[in-house]
């Protein structure tokens, strides 16, 4: 083992700087490429699956439900509690200063309606269900489930991409609303401890500044964040390699190219909706 | 080509002109050979020659650099997607490791196909699936999950899936790798049932000797440094070849030989 290790070093060392980036701007384009392909397909076997819903495989769509939504419950209720309760601190040692400690309120309900939320909703189930995907869908790529598949005439996407896809997108905004309600109480735990607010006063200012569209923008969030997940994780799981490495890295990858993607798309909506319109 | 001295009516599997590799490499080239109705047809070759490349050619899962595959006369290897589906209902592949999936039980694992491709009722489905599971020696065992069947288990469902829609051609990709003589032996028996009783011809790729001896109507060995068919017919005529590549692969390069 160890003179395979000292030889491919040695080949890796006459690559030159120049090859490597090349060899990577060429990756990352093949990659730009994978999604986009990967996208349409989804695309196309998530038309096919709205037009003929009885070939939809529900009970695979109900098992990923309960997987990554139902057992994310109390680890999304419980960080976005103390996410409500990191913002309510940090705001207030600032807003304190010019007595504004009521708007306590509106940093905990923007920063969370609109962002956390549904953005710690997205990193937890990246964690949870992406490399899920990746891991499952690689593992049986390893023993042959994909081959299966194809030769019994089916599709794969069908079987394997839209039960996940559609479970994630219909408990996400789930998780996120449940979220925004754990944000919110951390939020008001701040609020009634360390600034002995009451709880009327919270909640009064809280529901005067959030409107129906700040909701919406955060649900939004969630429902594009969940075919990220869905989708990279899938895409992962169909390019892992036929190996236990092959399967162990695509897990990984499927969790750093989702969170990429989340906070690029993140970034997009919160550009598209509070500057550009 | 090799067996084309038959009645070409009886052909159910044409192989013509195969070039077949990966990332540039050749791997098979000038493969031409045919597979009759009926017939057990074994591929061996030693280890890396091409032969799961080949299979893997013929069910459709990868594409030929050049060369053509006909199954029952049509081209799987120039098929539209839906055609290649159609055309991938006429047989039915086992593969090495079984590749059942692991969220079914055995019982849905063989009643998948007939749910996606026939109209049967939920009843009908279940006897069937009574019906190949007991075929295949597996009676009863509907309601068990693979992680829960040993190797030979999964081979023998894996078996039954294959043979779910009723296939007039049956693939095996080393069917008897990772289990013990006597399983092997039982498979191989099963795999000679089911010729007699259903008539479905069967490709099977292998280099375990006692089965090619005890199932093989007709052998192909392919692979060599011309990475292509060295030789083809019965198993007793190979092992008489005056190729010396395949008389030492039937004697295990003198070792039977010394040992008898």
């Amino acid at each position: 083992m160890r003179k395979n290790t000292e030889s491919s070093i040695r080949i890796s060392q006459r690559k030159s700087v120049i090859e490597h980036i090349g060899n990577s701007t060429l990756q990352f384009l093949k990659d730009i490429y994978s999604i986009c392909q990967i996208t349409g397909e989804t695309a196309i076997l998530l038309y096919k699956a709205v037009k003929t819903p009885k070939k939809i495989r529900w009970r695979e769509s109900l098992y990923y439900m309960d997987s990554c939504g139902a057992d994310a419950v109390p680890i999304v209720s419980t960080l976005c509690f103390i996410m409500g309760l990191i913002i309510g601190i940090q705001s207030a040692l600032q807003l304190r200063k010019y007595g504004g400690d009521i708007f306590v309120a509106d940093a905990v309900a923007y920063s969370i309606i609109k962002e956390l939320a549904p953005f710690m909703v997205a990193i937890i189930c990246t964690g949870r269900a992406g490399s899920a995907f990746a891991a499952e869908i690689g593992t049986m790529k390893v023993s042959e489930e994909i081959d299966a598949i194809y030769t019994m005439g089916l599709e794969p996407g069908r079987f394997l991409i839209v039960p996940k896809v559609l479970a994630l997108v219909f408990v996400m905004p789930l998780l996120t609303m449940i979220g925004n309600l754990a944000g919110l109480l951390g939020g008001l735990s701040v609020a009634i401890i360390q600034l002995q607010m009451s709880f009327s006063a919270y909640y009064n200012r809280t529901f005067s500044i959030l409107l129906p569209r700040h909701f919406a923008e955060g649900i939004t969030k969630s429902i594009i964040f969940a075919f990220i997940i869905s989708i990279i994780g899938c895409w992962k799981g169909l390019d892992s390699g036929n190996d236990a490495q092959g399967v162990g890295r695509a897990a990984t990858s499927a969790v750093v190219t989702s969170i990429f993607l989340i906070v690029i798309a993140d970034f997009a909506i919160t550009m598209l909706v509070n500057v550009w319109f | 080509m090799y067996g084309s001295k038959m009645n070409d009516s009886q052909t159910i599997i044409e192989v013509k002109n195969l070039k077949a590799g990966y990332n540039g490499i050749e791997v098979l080239k000038d493969i031409n050979f045919s597979v009759y109705k009926g017939e057990i047809f074994v591929i061996i070759g030693c280890s890396g020659s091409g032969k799961s490349t080949l299979l893997k050619h013929m069910i459709g899962l990868y594409s030929p650099i050049s060369g053509d595959i006909l199954i029952k006369g049509e081209s799987i290897v120039n098929a539209r997607d839906e055609e290649k589906k159609r055309i991938m209902r006429n047989f039915g592949v086992l593969y090495q490791s079984g590749a059942l999936f692991n969220s079914y039980t055995i019982g849905e694992n063989v009643a998948l196909p007939l749910e996606e491709f026939t109209e049967f009722s939920a009843n009908e489905i279940a006897n069937i699936v009574k019906e190949k599971l007991s075929l295949v020696g597996l009676e009863g065992c509907e309601r068990l999950m693979p992680y829960e069947c040993s190797g030979g288990m999964k081979k023998r469902a894996g078996l039954a899936r294959a043979m779910a829609l009723n296939p007039e051609i049956l693939f095996f990709d080393e069917p008897s790798a990772g289990l013990d003589p006597i399983m092997s032996a039982k498979l191989d028996r099963l795999i000679l049932n089911i010729r007699a009783e259903l008539n479905t011809t069967m490709v099977i790729v292998t280099h375990e000797l006692d089965s090619i001896y005890a199932i093989a109507d007709r052998v192909m060995m392919i692979g060599g440094e011309e990475k292509t068919v060295i030789a083809v017919g019965k198993p007793f005529e190979l092992r008489e070849s005056q190729n010396k590549t395949v008389r030492e692969f039937f004697t295990r390069d003198g070792l039977i030989s010394k040992i008898h």
